[in-house]
């Protein structure tokens, strides 16, 4: 194969923009402020998979094929969680957090870009062994219909278990794993009573406004697949969203410090990424 | 043409490997260089604790969105892809393994070679699986410069023998010689 001289490179680069400008206009998801690396690799694996020859020619059938955007709109949502997925953070909020939200009578949580729910589900059980589930709340979001869906069954490879099992454990579970699921035949079918409280919806981050008013607001690994204009502009999303007082956890390696909304929120634990949204600020 | 980037991606063996060429770089080295090194998603920050120790340039792990320095090393974190942004930034992703591993060699050097064209030298090293193979040919088409370590010299010699049959590369070297190389493009 020739190599791809600059002039091709810079070809490349307006095609993504126009795809994404495409999707947009027709569709209304707007992939525009993503991480570029991510979507840029996302569209020309596509690209060399469905076996097109430039991007232009794709988005003639992105346009014109639901069916392929939706395979597109798969490609560009990141669906790979697993129950207490960093169980320090888990283990922090529990002996940490827990303690405070002990002491409301009512507690609203939104868990927003729950994917395919093991994290929501992960919060459910710690809430449980708290003592506090049936005071709780809890909206779980995501943009993406298929996974909320899967979200809302609640149903995990049984292959997953021996991992969510041992997160579990680190996580300070004091119970057994698996209390909270049945084993049927390939698969691991969690509680129904951990979903009586969640709510599970239809929202998107980027072009939806505020969803609820949260004593804590739960977003972890989202934040990372969008450049920083988008981050700043989700972050104040969540400031307008959390009650002040109120928590904010997000992802392992996302911090707040370098946003636009940082001042308006105490750093609770660097380490796990929780935030406390001040009470009074004051410029 | 002084490359802008230095992409390295190394698995079993590869601790060792990483310290025998970092160990000769003096701190006029300034190219900044990004490595994927294979880890368990559990592991703690030892690698770059370790190195950072013995180098003569800074080594650390890589922050999201973090801006790339020059004369600085930056290690993927553990169970997290890491990809290159044009404006020199990173970006990270929990998207799903890919070779079987996560962060993968393969996206670091894709989003590289998107991101930098033929400004990037890529690099493989010992290990004992196929990531990186695809990666480095994607480097050589969008013009970059690729090196594997020579399968010979390496401790395990899966990872280096692959990338060498994947694509035509431009330098097969011992880990000394690949030092002196970079050493030499760092002075254009």
């Amino acid at each position: 194969m020739n190599n791809l001289d600059i002039k091709n490179q810079a070809t490349i680069n307006i095609e993504v923009i126009l795809l994404l400008e495409a999707i947009f206009q027709k569709y209304g998801y707007d992939f525009r402020d993503y991480s570029k690396a991510h979507i840029k690799r996302r569209i020309l694996h596509r690209m060399s998979t469905s076996r097109f020859s430039t991007i232009s020619e794709m988005q003639h059938k992105v346009l014109n094929d639901e069916a392929f955007f939706e395979q597109i709109l798969k490609d560009f949502s990141i669906n790979v969680t697993e129950m207490f997925r960093d169980p320090s953070f888990y283990l922090k909020f529990r002996e940490d957090i827990i303690p405070i939200l002990k002491t409301y009578p009512f507690i609203k949580i939104w868990h927003a870009g729950c994917s395919t729910g093991e994290e929501v589900y992960s919060m459910a059980i710690i809430l449980k062994e708290e003592g506090i589930y049936d005071r709780c709340q809890i909206y779980a979001t995501d943009f993406n219909q298929v996974v909320i869906q899967k979200a809302k069954e609640g149903i995990y490879p049984i292959n997953k278990v021996k991992e969510f099992t041992y997160n579990y454990q680190k996580a300070g579970g004091i119970n057994s794993f698996s209390d909270y699921y049945t084993a049927k035949y390939e698969s691991a079918i969690l509680n129904t009573d951990l979903k009586k409280n969640i709510v599970f919806a239809d929202h998107n981050l980027v072009t939806d406004k505020v969803f609820a008013e949260v004593h804590l607001l739960v977003c972890r690994n989202v934040l990372i697949y969008f450049n920083k204009q988008l981050q700043d502009k989700v972050i104040r999303l969540f400031n307008e969203s959390i009650i002040p007082g109120g928590y904010l956890c997000l992802g392992s390696k996302e911090s707040l410090r370098f946003s636009d909304s940082f001042h308006h929120f105490d750093t609770i634990d660097d380490d796990e990424k929780i935030y406390k949204r001040k009470l009074h600020f004051k410029r | 043409m002084k490359p802008r980037i230095i992409v390295i991606g190394s698995s079993a063996g590869g601790l060792q490997a990483l310290k025998i060429i970092f160990s000769l770089f003096k701190n006029d080295f300034s190219i900044p260089i990004i490595v994927v090194q294979h880890i368990s998603p559990h592991s703690d920050n030892y690698i770059t604790t370790y190195l950072d120790k013995i180098c003569k340039i800074k080594v650390k792990e890589a922050n999201e969105k973090e801006i790339i320095e020059d004369g600085t090393i930056y290690f993927a974190p553990p169970n997290f892809h890491l990809l290159l942004e044009e404006n020199f930034t990173f970006s990270l992703s929990t998207e799903e393994r890919v070779n079987f591993a996560r962060p993968s060699i393969d996206v670091l050097f894709e989003t590289a070679a998107f991101a930098y064209g033929n400004n990037v030298v890529g690099i493989i090293l010992t290990g004992a699986n196929f990531d990186g193979a695809a990666g480095l040919k994607t480097i050589k088409k969008y013009g970059g410069t690729t090196i594997v370590q020579d399968p010979k010299t390496a401790e395990v010699d899966t990872m280096p023998s692959s990338a060498i049959r994947e694509s035509k590369v431009d330098h097969i070297l011992s880990l000394e010689e690949i030092a002196k190389l970079l050493i030499s493009l760092n002075k254009e």
